[in-house]
């Protein structure tokens, strides 16, 4: 399947966020992809407060079952929660799990005015009842579960989509 | 010799000690608390991980200090956390260790956190849920006897790559009771397992053990002698009792001799940290003007110690 | 009844005898060894080919829980235990509840045993009253009762005056004092031998000086009284020497090992291994190798199995609350033959440990021999099969060794007592 460029696609996710900016706009990325993304957005957005990242690890439904693994790196959000006009960012949209995880961490640095999701790519799949305020590809037909999508990027910065098979 | 803290699959499945556990475990821990530290800055001090797990903290010796360390680092967990005096309940009673354990295993327990002044009682246990085939609860040693305190150790490792990142060039004098003392074996376990160059403790005959070169430290009986060039100084506690036991004449020669002092610190290098596992006596081990200065960690071991109990615990339960 | 044990290896370490023969059995007596006395017509024979035929065992140390400790062991039990053992007489320790210091008990306990009719027992009387290292014990009337020696078990007189008015009193009569060499207060409030082991476990440790101090004063106490002083269970290279040296300065004094520290040491504590919680502590693997190589060439008199059943409610306990002691019966036989083998030692030198070195030491003359004229006590093992110590193969009530799982030589196939077959497999 060809995907399009993943470049274009934050141009076009910033271009549709962009009319619904706030003053008290914050944006805070899903590591790892949803944070270069939310890093590349707070540029072509032109934000005063740096982004956020959080990491989701501690907040994992399947913890139960699998446990922790990798290593989990610190969440870090360097501005008052409390208030803010959120807009979630992560890299591609599938089961809807990890959003939930990250909304109920967000709600632990305490209560913002709102919150919004963007994504790159929906991918379909979904499991709970969860959707994009913002979305600069939806994929046609949903991905077979045996595939990951998941965004990367190179050392000069340069953001793709790669389809891997899980 | 099987080591009843590793599973068949080769994880950890209790903390007993850290004599014998593989180097890449420790840093795993210690890599696992570092995020966890993040926590205790939030609005909602707490995370799910262990919702719905019922732990229970099983003190058969009395330590507020560390039941409360170790209720905190559940709690943030989201765990529901029992704490058991034992020592004043059931076994006054009569009832046996393990007959405690089955009882609470019938409550469904998931973990349990045991303190106990007989060396190696968390063994037992973690033998009899093994025996018992209970393989889905853990154990952790909140200290046991003379034997062990993993999760003190595991925290003062945290302290030492905090402020000195590696431990592959430093020099570290233990100061003090390492006779009885859980936290020096731990310590020193651990060191010796991270690669520490020279170990050393310091202290009077009575207080180190006969056999203690046997596990690769260099012994000293001059405080200033010791604490020369070091760049970790880690304090013992000295125990009250040790006056009646013929071990040590009075506090105050201790105090003269072993007592930690502006003075003798400046022996140590210009950037060497001073930790103490608490409570101090002040005064006794630890002169105050160190306890509060500029060079002391104490109380950033604390902090880190609820960081490093949440990562413990986490990973047990996750297995 | 008229047995006769044909064709066996018959190995009778006091006539320096090794050679396959038959031995013949009449009224509870060796009636002869190879030719059959005239008109001699057996009832039974028991084929014994490829076995070996030994005198019955001695065992120096049996703690047969009887009476007070019912609840871990019975006479019954123990001396069923005895039979599957090959061990026909056993010396007890006077560390009983009550303890053995009242000839009216001694007698009672003969007289319990006799009436079981299995393995003879020898009773070791307490020296001082309730061992409590006071007051003297009837040492003339326990003799009169059926004591054979006596001694303070892991009790050890603390003051040494009593110490020395006991030895005194015995070398009065000539009575044999068996001393276990603890320093009461080098051992207070330890586990385990003080080294590495206890060290990297936490565990209290227990100083080889515990057993040198004590020695000191027993030897030269012994010295000055002339007491018949045997020393027992020893436990380390240290402890061994000093008996050396007394020898060498002219004393009769003798000393035996437990089978538990002839072959084990602190290491084998692994994680706090309860079994392996024992009166002495295990000390190091120098002095387990110099009490096996002491015990090889005779500087040790004899070896011993220590028995002391314990239930397992005292054993699953931390170590250091746990109650010390191994059952031992059934395996003084099989650590033995795995000694010798270890060491390439003769078979009769090594059954020499537990058959006629032991009867000497007991004062037993009647047994320990396969002599015409000697009470029928005999052995007969199977030096070749190999099986493995479990909780079920133990007829002992007290399932708790440091050897559980292990696989020894060495199996019993008959135990006759006085002619009688009382255990055959």
């Amino acid at each position: 399947m060809q995907f399009p460029d993943a470049e274009t696609l934050c141009q076009h996710l910033a271009d549709q966020i962009r009319p619904s900016l706030q003053p008290n706009t914050v944006l805070i990325g899903i590591r790892t992809g949803g944070e270069w993304l939310a890093r590349r957005l707070h540029t072509l957005l032109g934000l005063k407060e740096p982004p956020g990242a959080i990491d989701i690890s501690f907040y994992r439904d399947d913890y139960g079952a699998r446990g922790l693994h990798g290593r989990p790196q610190r969440t870090d959000i360097p501005f008052s929660i409390e208030d803010a006009a959120v807009i979630l960012v992560d890299d591609v949209l599938y089961t809807g799990r990890t959003t939930r995880a990250a909304l109920n961490e967000i709600f632990d640095f305490g209560r913002p005015a709102s919150v919004e999701l963007a994504v790159l790519v929906d991918r379909g799949g979904r499991e709970l009842p969860i959707a994009a305020r913002y979305c600069a590809h939806t994929l046609p037909e949903p991905l077979p579960a045996s595939q990951n999508l998941q965004l990367e990027q190179t050392e000069d910065g340069n953001l793709s989509l790669r389809l891997i098979d899980a | 010799m099987h080591n009843p803290q590793i599973n068949r699959h080769g994880e950890l499945q209790h903390l007993l000690t850290l004599d014998g556990l593989p180097r890449e475990v420790i840093v795993g821990i210690l890599d696992h608390a570092a995020p966890f530290t993040e926590v205790a800055e939030r609005e909602v001090k707490k995370l799910p991980l262990l919702r719905g797990k019922s732990i229970f903290n099983l003190f058969f010796e009395n330590s507020t200090r560390t039941r409360t360390t170790f209720e905190i680092a559940a709690k943030r967990l989201t765990a529901d956390v029992v704490n058991l005096n034992v020592s004043t309940s059931s076994t006054a009673k009569g009832e046996s260790l393990l007959d405690t354990i089955d009882n609470l295993c019938a409550m469904h327990a998931d973990m349990f956190v045991v303190r106990h002044a007989a060396s190696g009682a968390p063994v037992l246990i973690a033998q009899h849920l093994q025996a018992a085939g209970r393989d889905h609860i853990h154990v952790i040693n909140a200290g046991d006897g003379r034997h062990a305190h993993p999760t003190q150790g595991l925290l003062d490792m945290y302290t030492i790559r905090h402020y000195k990142h590696d431990f592959g060039n430093l020099v570290i004098a233990i100061v003090g009771d390492v006779l009885h003392s859980r936290v020096a074996r731990s310590q020193i376990a651990a060191l010796a397992t991270l690669g520490v160059p020279e170990i050393r403790v310091i202290g009077p005959r009575t207080l180190l053990p006969t056999a203690i070169d046997a596990m690769g430290v260099r012994t000293f009986s001059d405080m200033r002698e010791g604490l020369r060039d070091v760049d970790v100084v880690m304090m013992l506690r000295l125990q009250n009792e040790r006056m009646a036991g013929a071990l040590l004449p009075t506090p105050q020669e201790y105090y003269k001799v072993w007592g930690l002092t502006a003075e003798k610190l400046a022996l140590a290098r210009p950037d060497a940290i001073v930790m103490h596992p608490g409570p101090m006596n002040r005064g006794i081990e630890i002169d105050s003007a160190v306890a509060d200065g500029a060079q002391a960690v104490i109380l950033p071991q604390v902090t880190f110690g609820i960081a490093v109990r949440m990562a413990v615990m986490s990973m047990l339960a996750g297995q | 009844m008229k047995i006769r044990i044909a064709n066996g290896r018959v190995v009778d370490p006091a006539h320096r005898i090794d050679r396959v023969q038959d031995v013949f059995i009449a009224g509870g007596k060796i009636a002869a060894v190879g030719q059959a006395p005239d008109g001699f017509a057996a009832e039974r024979t028991l084929a014994a080919d490829g076995l070996v035929v030994a005198p019955g065992l001695i065992d120096l140390a049996a703690r047969l829980r009887e009476p007070g400790f019912e609840y871990r062991a019975t006479l019954e039990s123990e001396l069923e235990a005895a039979m599957a053992g090959g061990v026909t007489s056993v010396a007890i320790p006077p560390d009983t509840d009550p303890v053995l210091d009242e000839p009216g008990l001694v007698e009672m306990l003969c007289y319990r045993a006799k009436k079981l009719n299995r393995a003879h027992i020898y009773p070791v009387g307490a020296l001082t009253i309730a061992l409590k290292g006071e007051r003297l014990s009837e040492m003339a009337e326990l003799v009169e009762a059926g004591c054979v020696a006596f001694s303070q078990a892991n009790e050890p007189i603390v003051d040494h005056m009593v110490l020395l008015r006991a030895m005194q009193y015995a070398a009065t009569f000539g009575f044999r004092v068996w001393l276990q060499p603890l320093s009461h207060f080098l051992t207070r409030g330890g586990f385990a031998h003080d080294g590495e082991v206890a060290n990297r476990l936490g565990l209290a440790g227990i100083p080889v000086a515990a057993e040198t101090v004590a020695l000191f004063a027993y030897l030269q106490l012994a010295r000055i009284t002339g007491a018949r002083l045997h020393i027992t269970r020893l436990s380390s290279a240290e402890g061994l020497a000093l008996i050396e040296q007394a020898r060498g300065e002219g004393m009769d004094v003798t000393c035996d090992v437990s089978i538990n520290h002839l072959h084990l040491c602190d290491r084998d504590i692994g994680h706090f291994n309860t079994h392996c919680h024992l009166v002495p502590p295990l000390r190091g693997q120098q002095d387990r190798d110099a009490l096996a190589r002491g015990l090889a060439d005779g500087r040790i008199d004899a070896l011993c199995s220590d028995h002391t059943p314990v239930d397992d409610d005292h054993k699953l306990k931390p170590f250091s609350e746990s109650e010390p002691g191994a059952t031992g019966l059934e395996l003084l036989l099989p650590l033995t033959l795995k000694w010798a083998a270890e060491y390439e030692l003769p078979l009769p030198v090594a059954l020499a440990r537990i058959t006629s070195d032991a009867a000497r030491l007991v004062g037993i003359t009647k047994a320990g021999h396969l002599a015409p004229g000697a009470r029928a006590d005999v052995c007969v093992f199977d030096p070749a099969a190999r099986s493995v110590v479990s909780r079920d193969s133990l007829k002992s009530q007290g399932k708790n060794t440091p050897f559980l799982g292990e696989e020894l030589p060495g199996q019993v196939r008959y135990t006759l007592v006085e002619g009688q077959l009382m255990f055959e497999r």
